[in-house]
């Protein structure tokens, strides 16, 4: 009992003592890096547009994500886009970039385990609930979707 | 107090060898020129990181063994530790050697555990030469405890930068060196703390555990010695240790100092410091260990602290148990 207040006073002390993240300066850096990263993608698309006229909308956002996918990748692989990440924090985690540097990493960190069960395995390690949140929560609002077509 | 938990060490073992092995960033930290070799890359010439780690620390024992100026036949017993699972680098480390191995596992306070271990044994006229050493990696400890190396992410302000490096030591009664008198054997102490990216707050309590009763039952206070130097509670942890002290009534002055604190340079960019087994290890077996014997310390007060925590306790939201064993060094 006593070493239970003891502890609180401890964490309490604590957590007064630790340095605080700056929030302005982090929450500018993320907001014009990820702001970029969506520029970007607006422009592939908008060029991808301008060279193939008889491109379907849905074939080019399809396309975009591809190009970015390959480019965080890309980056991922030469070890540039974790210093990305180090200076802007969510606005390089959010956009789909992020997603595509969360599963290149535990690729290639886990390749020295063998392509089964390194890489295979560890890929979905940091995206995995991710996808799995993606997918259930689709199922949701498919389901609400098909319960209000039927009035 | 526990009664046995500090021993007076009457034939006074000796380290008569020390030898360290870092990386590339750790020889650009403020120890550089005092290492004994810094790595050109963190591969260290193997396709793994583990291999790597593990090639320290054999590099770093047969380092130590010709800088104490002994053949590899005159060694007793290798007592060393490591960071990942299963110590699996040092046991393999150990399997290139013909001597008994001891693996002990303190975290970060192991250096301290292995000298204690080792000083015991010596003095008791069991072994007459131990070699000592431990070693980390910061790209094996990443894996094991965090992200992978290219994770976009950011690290948050608590958080220290494990050493790439070894270090290791011989101890003995003959030959010359800074001998050890004391050791305090640690009890494990757990504050409540399970914020995994602020290890100095969770490991500061245990030092100021081992510090009482090092004070205590060797009837000194921080004025009799050059040096008191923890291990790696890093900028915060430190501070936290000097405030808990000083509720104690014992004041932590200029002779107090934090091998993690000061082992990076602040253009690193580690945020609170170093850690890792091989942090306190490396600053040791380089820099401290050459100014006992240049005489600028002469008696010198280490008491490395280890987080004895593993990613499954994190996970399952455990609180951190930490452990903290100090060894008194004197010049001779």
């Amino acid at each position: 009992m006593e070493d239970k207040q003891r502890n609180e006073a401890y964490n309490k002390y604590v957590s007064a003592k630790i340095p605080k993240t700056k929030a302005w300066p982090s929450l500018f850096n993320s907001f014009w890096v990820g702001g970029l990263i969506c520029v970007l993608g607006q422009g592939i698309n908008d060029l991808l547009l301008l060279a193939f006229p008889n491109l379907s909308m849905q074939t080019a956002w399809a396309l975009t994500l591809i190009t970015l996918i390959f480019l965080a990748s890309f980056l991922t692989g030469l070890g540039v886009y974790d210093q990305i990440g180090k200076f802007a924090g969510g606005g390089s985690i959010v956009p789909i970039t992020g997603f595509s540097n969360s599963i290149t990493s535990p690729s290639i960190e886990f390749k020295s385990e063998g392509i089964i069960y390194g890489i295979c395995v560890k890929m979905f390690t940091i995206a995995g609930p991710v996808i799995v949140f993606g997918v259930a929560s689709s199922m949701v609002v498919g389901f609400i979707y098909w319960i209000i077509s039927l009035f | 107090m526990q009664k046995n938990q500090t021993f007076k060490l009457k034939r006074k073992p000796k380290i008569i060898g020390s030898y360290t092995i870092v990386g590339p960033k750790e020889g650009k930290g403020n120890f550089g020129p005092y290492f004994d070799y810094v790595m050109k890359n963190d591969y260290f010439g193997e396709k793994t990181f583990e291999k790597a780690e593990r090639k320290m620390i054999e590099s770093a024992v047969t380092g130590v063994i010709q800088n104490a100026k002994l053949q590899t036949k005159d060694i007793d017993m290798m007592i060393a530790g490591d960071l990942l699972n299963q110590i699996i680098s040092s046991s393999y480390a150990a399997r290139a050697f013909k001597f008994p191995f001891l693996g002990v596992y303190g975290a970060c306070s192991t250096m301290a555990e292995s000298y204690a271990v080792a000083s015991v044994l010596v003095d008791g006229g069991y072994f007459d030469n131990v070699v000592c050493c431990t070693g980390s990696h910061f790209s094996t400890a990443e894996r094991q405890y965090r992200f992978p190396l290219e994770l976009g992410n950011q690290r948050p302000p608590t958080s220290q930068w494990t050493v790439t490096g070894a270090g290791a030591s011989v101890i003995s009664l003959s030959g010359d060196g800074p001998c050890i008198s004391a050791v305090t054997f640690g009890k494990v102490v757990d504050y409540g703390v399970n914020d995994v990216n602020n290890m100095g707050a969770a490991m500061a309590p245990a030092a100021r555990d081992t510090l009482l009763a090092h004070f205590l039952n060797t009837k000194t206070t921080p004025d009799d010695y050059d040096l008191i130097i923890t291990g790696d509670l890093g900028k915060l942890g430190s501070e936290i240790l000097i405030d808990l002290m000083e509720e104690d009534g014992i004041t932590l002055g200029v002779n107090y100092g934090d091998c993690g604190q000061m082992y990076y340079k602040r253009e690193q960019k580690t945020l609170c410091g170093a850690s890792g087994a091989g942090c306190c290890a490396t600053a040791f077996n380089s820099y401290i260990i050459k100014k006992i014997k240049e005489g600028q310390y002469k008696k010198v007060l280490f008491l490395p602290t280890g987080a004895l925590l593993s990613s499954i306790s994190t996970q399952q939201g455990d609180t951190i148990p930490c452990v903290c064993h100090a060894i008194v060094i004197e010049k001779e």
